[in-house]
């Protein structure tokens, strides 16, 4: 009997094994509920929730392994690993993995989810005009959004690191970065806002008043080049990501390559396209495969300048009208592996360069 | 010669960075301007105005009689102009005449000043804060009374939301990536590939099938379920980043604190992790602006419970529903701005290191 209570006995483990993860699941199950029911101040709430939240899941590494280092040194071996990657692969697992296969087979399923459809909606996808039009526009983001964003990022790197004021100019260039593509939407709805008359709040009508043109409601009725418009926020925002890389990876070119090619006489163009756009090539794609993966999933600037309205609609945009407004999930669902498609050549991008 | 050249090359390129940096500044100084400046003001003149510049102020109000026919010419001191250059507002010297109100008859007579609307107040905070009630006069001088929304309670869940949000799934990745880097386990390679492969897929393809899993378990609108659907979205890349930084620590140390008999846990937790703050640091803040501005996430899994919604929702609300009503757009944006910006101003080296690790190895 003495035996048996001894804490490495074998019946003991076995409690032990099946006593920690019930307890855990228990005990944050009821904090969980706690959290749902209560009517706490908001202030306290975030405060008791951060803690949880924290504490929680380092307390079930804790006590996981507590059990695992308990075992005999061969099955510690074989477990251990599992105890360390499980949250991970268990959420990834949940939440990414299986999410993606089930995606893609509601895509062959009707509205409801309960025929069996074919390739219906695929064929509505790229038939159907307003979903067309969807496609069409997160061509025009990619196309003029990204690259444009590459473009910028490149020149200002290279602009700042001939300067005297480097450091500021970055700062200034890179901080929209920070800021969250609503409260960039606030920020450009203002430049952009039009009232009839000749007094104008918004920077954009203004400016044209000065110079004596007419002023434009810029992001609706001028289709489709109100999409441009909206794709200035992204520039906006994403040149401060590209520079700071670049301007990383142009420090890294050799000093004595630059010296050696002004010493036979190239000019700085020449210099720019010869030897630092070659040298920095691999940064260049990784990029770029970023910021076009990042304007693919373009979904808050939309939907906060116009909510898709006026011909803006975009995939993202569309995917969540389909899903939480029509309540169709199989057109939902499509446009969601139509995105998942376009991004896969990045996907085998990401895995060679790991290889590597 | 070539020094001149070079002096003048570097002056081109200090003039056209500024530019391109004041082009830059621009939009968000007009919101944190505006949101400073009375609600009547923000609707009636540019925020440029508070800076001094030349603008017409009213000398003379002239009132002419009730009965002058609008469609005629109409005289005023001996001149006559038409209904249509008034309305404009027409020059003569250094004058401007323009209607003050068509119906009563009266016209303005301006002279162009130097001026500064210097008019700034906190009032806008205050009713974005705490709901103040707050008037506006209408154009047709009308008074209109309206509730501020509070943004109070949101602010605190998005805290509630981006902390956990943030420091949950750099633990769990750092375990994960801990145990890909000095572990052996059966399958680590396909596993650590798959998580790579994930890297880029896009969150939409997850949404409909987790919100189903999150209704059938109560999970909608809860805090824990946010915290999973961040922390599953942020694993990927973090798991990549702390795989990088935690692989490339020297192999000595682990195996010295092996043979003095640590277990694996204690070697992670006292020395892996000090060992690896600096990496932790600028990961911890990029997935914290992440979560913090997150919009699609939070509308997807918090929905429309009103006591749990966050900062970017409230906000999108605001647009949505009083898309003209500036004073309060401008003033909550710029409170939704606040956070990030302390953090990038604060932390900006970690965050650039954050930035180069996730795109160039090294």
């Amino acid at each position: 009997m003495k035996n048996l209570l001894r804490i490495n006995s074998t019946p003991m483990l076995i409690f032990l094994s099946i006593l920690i993860p019930t307890g855990n699941f228990y005990i944050h199950w009821r904090i969980f509920l706690f959290f749902r029911d209560t009517e706490l101040n908001s202030l306290l709430l975030a405060v008791l929730a951060v803690l949880w939240g924290v504490v929680g899941v380092y307390t079930i590494y804790l006590s996981f392994n507590w059990v695992v280092e308990k075992y005999s040194d061969r099955l510690k071996k074989g477990i251990l690993p599992f105890v360390f990657i499980g949250p991970a692969v268990i959420l990834l697992g949940w939440l990414l993995v299986l999410p993606t296969v089930r995606t893609i087979y509601l895509s062959f399923l009707d509205a409801q989810s309960v025929h069996f459809v074919g390739l219906a909606n695929y064929v509505a996808v790229f038939t159907d005009r307003l979903l067309v039009s969807t496609l069409r526009n997160n061509l025009l983001w990619v196309a003029f959004g990204a690259t444009l964003s590459v473009a910028f990022g490149l020149l200002i790197a290279i602009l700042a690191d001939r300067s005297s004021y480097e450091r500021i100019a970055k700062s200034i260039i890179f901080m929209p970065m920070a800021i969250s593509l609503v409260a960039a939407g606030v920020i450009w709805k203002f430049i952009y806002y039009f009232q009839p008359g000749d007094q104008q709040v918004g920077l954009l009508n203004a400016i044209m008043l000065a110079f004596g043109g007419e002023p434009q409601a810029w992001t609706s009725m001028l289709q489709p080049w109100n999409n441009l418009f909206l794709i200035v926020i992204l520039i906006w925002m994403q040149t401060g990501f590209a520079m700071v890389i670049f301007s990383a990876s142009i420090k890294g070119v050799p000093d004595q390559m630059l010296e050696a090619a002004r010493v036979d006489g190239a000019n700085e163009v020449r210099i720019f396209f010869s030897i630092i756009i070659p040298y920095i090539s691999s940064t260049i794609l990784a990029v770029t495969t970023t910021i076009v993966v990042f304007t693919l999933k373009i979904f808050d600037i939309v939907m906060v300048m116009t909510g898709g309205q006026y011909d803006t609609e975009v995939v993202a945009t569309q995917f969540y009208r389909q899903f939480f407004m029509y309540r169709n999930f199989g057109y939902g669902s499509t446009l969601a592996i139509v995105l998942l498609i376009a991004v896969i050549p990045v996907i085998i991008f990401n895995l060679r360069q790991f290889r590597k | 010669m070539k020094k001149k050249e070079k002096k003048r090359s570097k002056w081109l390129v200090n003039t056209v960075l500024g530019i391109i940096s004041i082009i830059w500044l621009i939009p968000t100084l007009g919101l944190f301007i505006s949101s400073f400046r009375p609600a009547t003001d923000i609707l009636q003149t540019g925020w440029w105005t508070i800076f001094p510049h030349r603008a017409w102020e009213t000398t003379v109000e002239l009132e002419l009689s009730k009965d002058v026919d609008l469609r005629q010419p109409i005289e005023i001191d001996g001149t006559s102009y038409t209904d249509e250059e008034l309305r404009k507002g027409i020059k003569i010297n250094d004058q401007r005449l323009i209607w003050e109100n068509r119906r009563a008859r009266i016209v303005n007579v301006q002279d162009k000043v130097w001026n500064m609307n210097t008019d700034f107040t906190l009032e806008n905070y205050m009713s974005v804060l705490t709901g103040k009630e707050y008037s506006i006069m209408q154009p047709d001088g009308s008074v209109r009374v309206e509730k501020g929304s509070d943004l109070s309670q949101a602010f605190w869940n998005t805290v509630a939301v981006s902390i956990p949000g943030t420091i949950i799934p750099i633990l769990i990745a750092s375990f994960a990536a801990y145990a890909f880097a000095w572990m052996n386990f059966p399958g680590r390679r396909v596993m650590f590939v798959i998580i790579i492969a994930l890297l880029v897929v896009p969150l939409q393809v997850a949404l409909i099938p987790v919100l189903k899993d999150y209704t059938a378990l109560g999970l909608n609108g809860s805090l824990l379920g946010i915290w999973l659907a961040h922390t599953a979205f942020g694993l990927p890349l973090i798991t990549y980043f702390m795989y990088n930084y935690i692989s490339q620590l020297p192999r000595d140390i682990f195996e010295s604190a092996y043979i003095d008999g640590a277990s694996n846990f204690s070697i992670f937790s006292r020395l892996v992790l000090p060992l690896s703050v600096p990496a932790l640091a600028s990961i911890s803040i990029f997935q914290f602006l992440w979560v913090w501005n997150d919009y699609l996430v939070a509308l997807v899994f918090i929905g429309s419970q009103p006591d749990v919604q966050v900062l970017s929702m409230k906000i999108a609300d605001l647009v949505g529903s009083r898309g003209s009503d500036w004073h309060l757009l401008t003033s909550a944006a710029f409170i939704s701005m606040l956070m990030p910006l302390t953090v990038f101003f604060l932390l900006q080296k970690y965050f650039v290191k954050g930035l180069l690790g996730g795109s160039i190895k090294g």
